[in-house]
């Protein structure tokens, strides 16, 4: 017996999709252009699925701080944060992460991943209990499997379910209550007031991960939490620099008195290389400038106003009823549909992510959208006009309801009929 | 009759009622019938269950557990040992 005989069902399925080209899950960006668009096969795509929200990957101050960071204190750091790792830019990007939130104390990570696997598991020790959100990240499941509490999983942003749960546990034990801000797979929102009341009438403390909200939710960009008022509420925020940030790295910040500790605590804090000084770098400078993005906040809002109106209006199922977040989730049935509307999509110049279970809800296929403050509002349309043309290409049944809807529209302008009249 | 005066066998027997509208495949069950092998459970099906259970008998069952409950009757018996607790 081979180890890796145990992946060979695996193994056929990735040759099988390997036989179709483009291959969703061995994309090469092989030139980027701009925080929109790359080269892809030797085609200029555009990129609606990188959670790039804030553009901030081409931000010109946050690529001069990065270039004298690499002059200044080399390519790493080649140590953990708690020998040699730390250099004055990671007490800065820390300090920068403390103005930002306003809060005390932070840690910063070298990603979100671990950040999560370290600050829950850490926190939750044997005798204690997680509690944490059906849909789940899979960086807060994996820091389940690594510690030692009790784990239980209420479902997805039900507070009924969530207290109910809480109700069974003892009232002397410690508890942690998991949640996000927005969820990364449907982009839908947790209605984090309702579920923190219910936590700390329990006696639990809070964790929320503001990974897919940082930078433009809440007045100054905080996250759904800020934009909820509840920030008072929550014990503990992490996040990543991975997304509105646009480099890599992950943090925590609490107001907790003792939170200094766990930097002397947390394995996946202290077992690993810090940052390098200028990914540090262009983090302090993007942290700084997402704080007054007003405009660009707006912009990204109003860019996933026009995808989410357009694809309602093309017949397509997604995520949410209405916008909550920049992630647009198109909801298809099959595993073909997903991968051959991601090639169709591809063919078509327009890059999305490709999501399945498990990493999904309940056996949802998603093509993922997100979109940035960095795409235009022409970009836009002509993501539209490629999903248009893809489930042309597709024959891919839309919406029976909105279909009927738009089939209505078509009647009073006969000459628009539409992708929802063609795939029909 | 309280919870605590369950036996195995009716513990056994309620759990089967739960595990029934997740047995797709229309598997037979026996006490040896392995959730990951016969009934072709994924992770989130097993979790989905294990929240059923909870409420079927108002307890705690912690997902850190679940790896060593591969068959019906290792999970009937940690659930009689939760409730008898
Ligand atoms: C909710 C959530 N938390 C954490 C992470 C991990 O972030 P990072 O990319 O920094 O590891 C992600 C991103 O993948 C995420 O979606």
């Amino acid at each position: 017996m081979d180890l890796l005989d145990k992946f060979d069902p695996l193994i056929a399925e990735r040759a099988r999709m390997g036989d179709s080209q483009p291959d969703p899950l061995n994309i090469v960006m092989d030139e980027m252009l701009s925080a929109t668009e790359a080269m892809i096969g030797g085609r200029k795509i555009i990129l609606a699925g990188t959670n790039n929200y804030m553009g901030m990957t081409f931000d010109p101050d946050a690529i001069e701080a990065a270039k004298d960071a690499l002059d200044a204190f080399g390519t790493g750091t080649t140590g953990s944060r708690i020998l040699n790792g730390t250099y004055q830019g990671h007490k800065a990007l820390e300090q920068a992460l403390m103005d930002f939130y306003g809060m005390d104390h932070a840690m910063v990570f070298t990603t979100g991943y671990q950040a999560n696997l370290g600050m829950i598991s850490t926190l939750a020790g044997r005798g204690d209990y997680v509690i944490i959100d059906a849909d789940s990240h899979a960086s807060i499941y994996d820091a389940c499997a690594m510690g030692n509490a009790d784990v239980l999983r209420f479902r997805h942003n039900s507070v009924e379910d969530l207290e109910k749960r809480l109700k069974r546990l003892p009232a002397e034990s410690a508890k942690l209550v998991v949640l996000e801000g927005i969820y990364s797979m449907l982009g839908d929102r947790a209605p984090l007031r309702e579920l923190i009341a219910v936590a700390k009438a329990a006696g639990a403390q809070v964790l929320v991960d503001e990974a897919h909200s940082m930078g433009f939710c809440g007045e100054t960009g905080r996250g759904v939490a800020q934009e909820l008022g509840v920030e008072d509420q929550v014990d503990f925020i992490v996040g990543t620099f991975s997304k509105s940030v646009g480099t890599v790295g992950g943090f925590c910040l609490s107001n907790h008195p003792k939170f200094e500790v766990l930097r002397f605590a947390c394995r996946p804090y202290m077992f690993t290389a810090s940052l390098p000084p200028s990914v540090v770098a262009s983090a302090i400078s993007s942290i700084r400038s997402l704080k007054n993005a007003h405009n660009k906040r707006a912009h990204l809002w109003g860019n996933v106003e026009r995808l989410h109106g357009g694809l309602k209006k093309l017949g397509f199922n997604l995520g949410t009823e209405s916008v909550e977040s920049p992630i647009v989730a198109v909801c298809l049935e099959t595993q073909d549909q997903l991968f051959g509307m991601c090639r169709a999509l591809l063919l078509e110049g327009v890059y999305v992510n490709v999501a399945r279970p498990p990493a999904t809800p309940t056996g949802l296929y998603l093509l993922r959208c997100s979109l940035g403050a960095g795409h235009s509002a022409d970009q836009v349309d002509r993501i539209l006009e490629a999903f248009k043309a893809a489930a042309h290409t597709l024959q891919l049944p839309l919406n029976e309801k909105l279909r009927a809807a738009s089939a209505s529209e078509n009647a009073k302008a006969p000459q628009a009929r539409d992708a929802a009249v063609a795939t029909g | 009759m309280s919870n605590k005066d369950l036996t195995n066998k009716d513990i056994y027997e309620r759990i089967c009622k739960i595990v029934a509208p997740f047995n797709q495949k229309d598997v037979s069950l026996f006490p040896a019938t392995s959730f990951a092998n016969d009934l072709d459970f994924d992770s989130l099906t097993v979790m989905d269950l294990v929240a059923a259970i909870e409420d079927e008998f108002d307890i705690v069952l912690p997902l850190n557990m679940l790896p060593d409950l591969e068959t019906i009757q290792q999970l009937s018996d940690a659930v009689e040992k939760i409730i008898k607790r």
